[in-house]
């Protein structure tokens, strides 16, 4: 494989809700920044691939818009995926592998205040047995979190302690929105809002965009393996307690011997427990220190964010970072990438 | 409980967005509301866009400076609407034009009232007609009719046809 390095990240804070950035001045802001970050320009740039969703932005061809923020005129190398940006930034990855270009530009971006993410996710499950229900992702999320407590795998205690952390964590992190902080003990005393998940369970929702710059010179994090697996769609035809598509993902990826920080993207604080032992790893490593998706949630957005916290803890000095991205309902698709000093 | 097997359901599907126009598009329906038209000038390549555009898709940096166009304007091209639909302004025939404001660089789709169809002309000046009651929208704007002016030559507009 050819050696991929990522050269810049930026990322616009997270907002509960931005009403003045449209989506070209989002995209123009932070790939400016994630350019500025490698110290390349627009010119530099040989493919772009974007990660938004349609329904998410309430508009059809939201991404085409998007591109007035790249300066797409005359015709630049462009692709697309509905999906989170880590999976733009993997075809970005692909395409480097091609051999021809040498810089690529990865981006995503969402607003979850434009409408309802519950809703829209409501929708992505199987049309005909799940979707008329109008299961949202936060019953589901519950029906896992009680299969991991029957299976005796996780306690509401340590749905808790990842709150707790969590919330610590992205206080400090400045692009987070803050929140109240919160004790492991205070989370356990207040009331289900889907047992047995707390509101402080789930993620809190916001607008924003990220932007990373990968390059095939040795200028930054190296792209040390990546590699993405789906389980299937459907929730009932797979044991919710565990992930075989993160472990197969982490072993093609090469495995997380040696890890040192993991940047998550979990929705629910029932989930982390589910991906750590996916990826043979537990809570004596750093756990997204960035505060993770639990409090910056930006659909489309947070899974690239991993990958872009994961490459700004290799610059801090970690060994072995691994950054994982999730699409689909209840960890169904999983993306890992695994970042080392160049 | 019926052994007939089910082969159709109904599963209405809706979904409901409250849609911000971001602060660009927020100052040109401001502006609107006064009866003024604002484009927006690309720091870089001078272009001035209308409706205005908050990134400059051929330099790709944010558009700074904010100006008043208008109200004047020429047909770039225009099409005749000979048939009716919903929510037409005007009774057709009339004409669907691309109107270049003054002092933009984008020509704007738009209509063409108070002028026989078969006087449409490419290089027609023409000024826009508000509404009576200015609405944050650019149909404010019920449609674009002769000004009087002379006819200006294609060579003054080919660039931004």
């Amino acid at each position: 494989m050819r050696p991929v390095y990522v050269a810049g990240f930026a990322e616009l804070p997270h907002l509960l809700q931005d009403n003045l950035l449209d989506e070209p001045e989002m995209v123009q802001r932070v790939t400016a920044a994630a350019l500025a970050d490698a110290g390349l320009g627009r010119d530099d740039v040989g493919f772009t691939c974007s990660g938004s969703n349609d329904y998410v932005m309430g508009r059809p061809f939201s991404f085409a818009t998007a591109l007035d923020g790249l300066g797409a005129w005359p015709p630049i190398r462009e692709s697309h995926v509905e999906m989170d940006g880590a999976w733009a930034l993997y075809e970005a990855w692909v395409r480097l592998q091609h051999g021809d270009v040498d810089v690529a530009l990865a981006y995503g971006f969402g607003k979850s205040s434009l409408g309802s993410v519950e809703a829209v996710r409501t929708l992505e499950l199987d049309p005909y047995s799940l979707a008329p229900l109008g299961i949202g992702p936060l019953p589901l999320a519950a029906l896992q979190a009680r299969a991991l407590l029957d299976a005796g795998l996780a306690t509401e205690a340590d749905f808790a302690a990842v709150v707790e952390r969590s919330r610590r964590d992205g206080n400090r992190n400045h692009t987070a929105p803050m929140t109240e902080a919160m004790s492991a003990a205070h989370a356990l005393t207040l009331p289900y809002i889907s047992s047995p998940l707390r509101g402080h369970d789930g993620p809190v929702r916001t607008d924003g965009a990220a932007a990373i710059v990968l390059s095939t010179e040795p200028v930054g994090p190296r792209i040390a393996g990546i590699s993405h697996c789906i389980d299937a769609h459907q929730p009932g035809f797979r044991d919710l307690t565990v992930s075989r598509s993160i472990a197969t993902a982490a072993a093609a990826a090469g495995g997380t011997s040696g890890v040192d920080v993991v940047e998550l993207h979990v929705e629910y604080s029932s989930q982390e427990g589910i991906v750590l032992r996916a990826l043979g790893l537990d809570s004596s490593v750093s756990v997204s220190p960035s505060g993770g998706a639990l409090v910056a949630n930006t659909p489309m957005v947070a899974g690239l964010c991993r990958i872009g916290h994961a490459a700004n803890a290799v610059r801090g000095g970690a060994k072995r970072a691994l950054a994982h991205a999730t699409s689909g309902p209840l960890l169904q698709h999983n993306l890992i990438c695994i970042l080392e000093p160049a | 409980m019926s052994d007939d097997p089910v082969t159709r359901f109904k599963a209405p599907v809706r979904l409901d967005y409250t849609v911000t126009a971001g602060s660009v598009t927020a100052d040109f329906l401001r502006e609107i509301l006064k009866g003024r038209l604002v484009g927006r000038r690309c720091p870089d390549c001078r272009c001035v866009y209308l409706p205005p555009r908050s990134a400059c898709p051929t330099c790709g940096v944010i558009t700074t400076e904010q100006i008043e166009v208008g109200p004047n304007g020429t047909v770039t091209t225009f099409s005749v609407i000979r048939f009716p639909f919903e929510g037409q302004v005007l009774e057709p025939p009339y004409a669907c034009a691309h109107v270049l404001v003054d002092g933009t660089d984008t020509p704007l789709l738009h209509i063409v009232g108070n002028c026989d169809v078969d006087d449409m002309r490419m290089g027609m000046r023409v000024r826009a007609v508000w509404a009576e009651e200015l609405k944050p929208t650019l149909a404010s704007v019920r449609y674009f009719e002769p000004n009087g002016e002379p006819d200006v030559t294609y060579d003054s507009f080919s660039g931004h046809v």
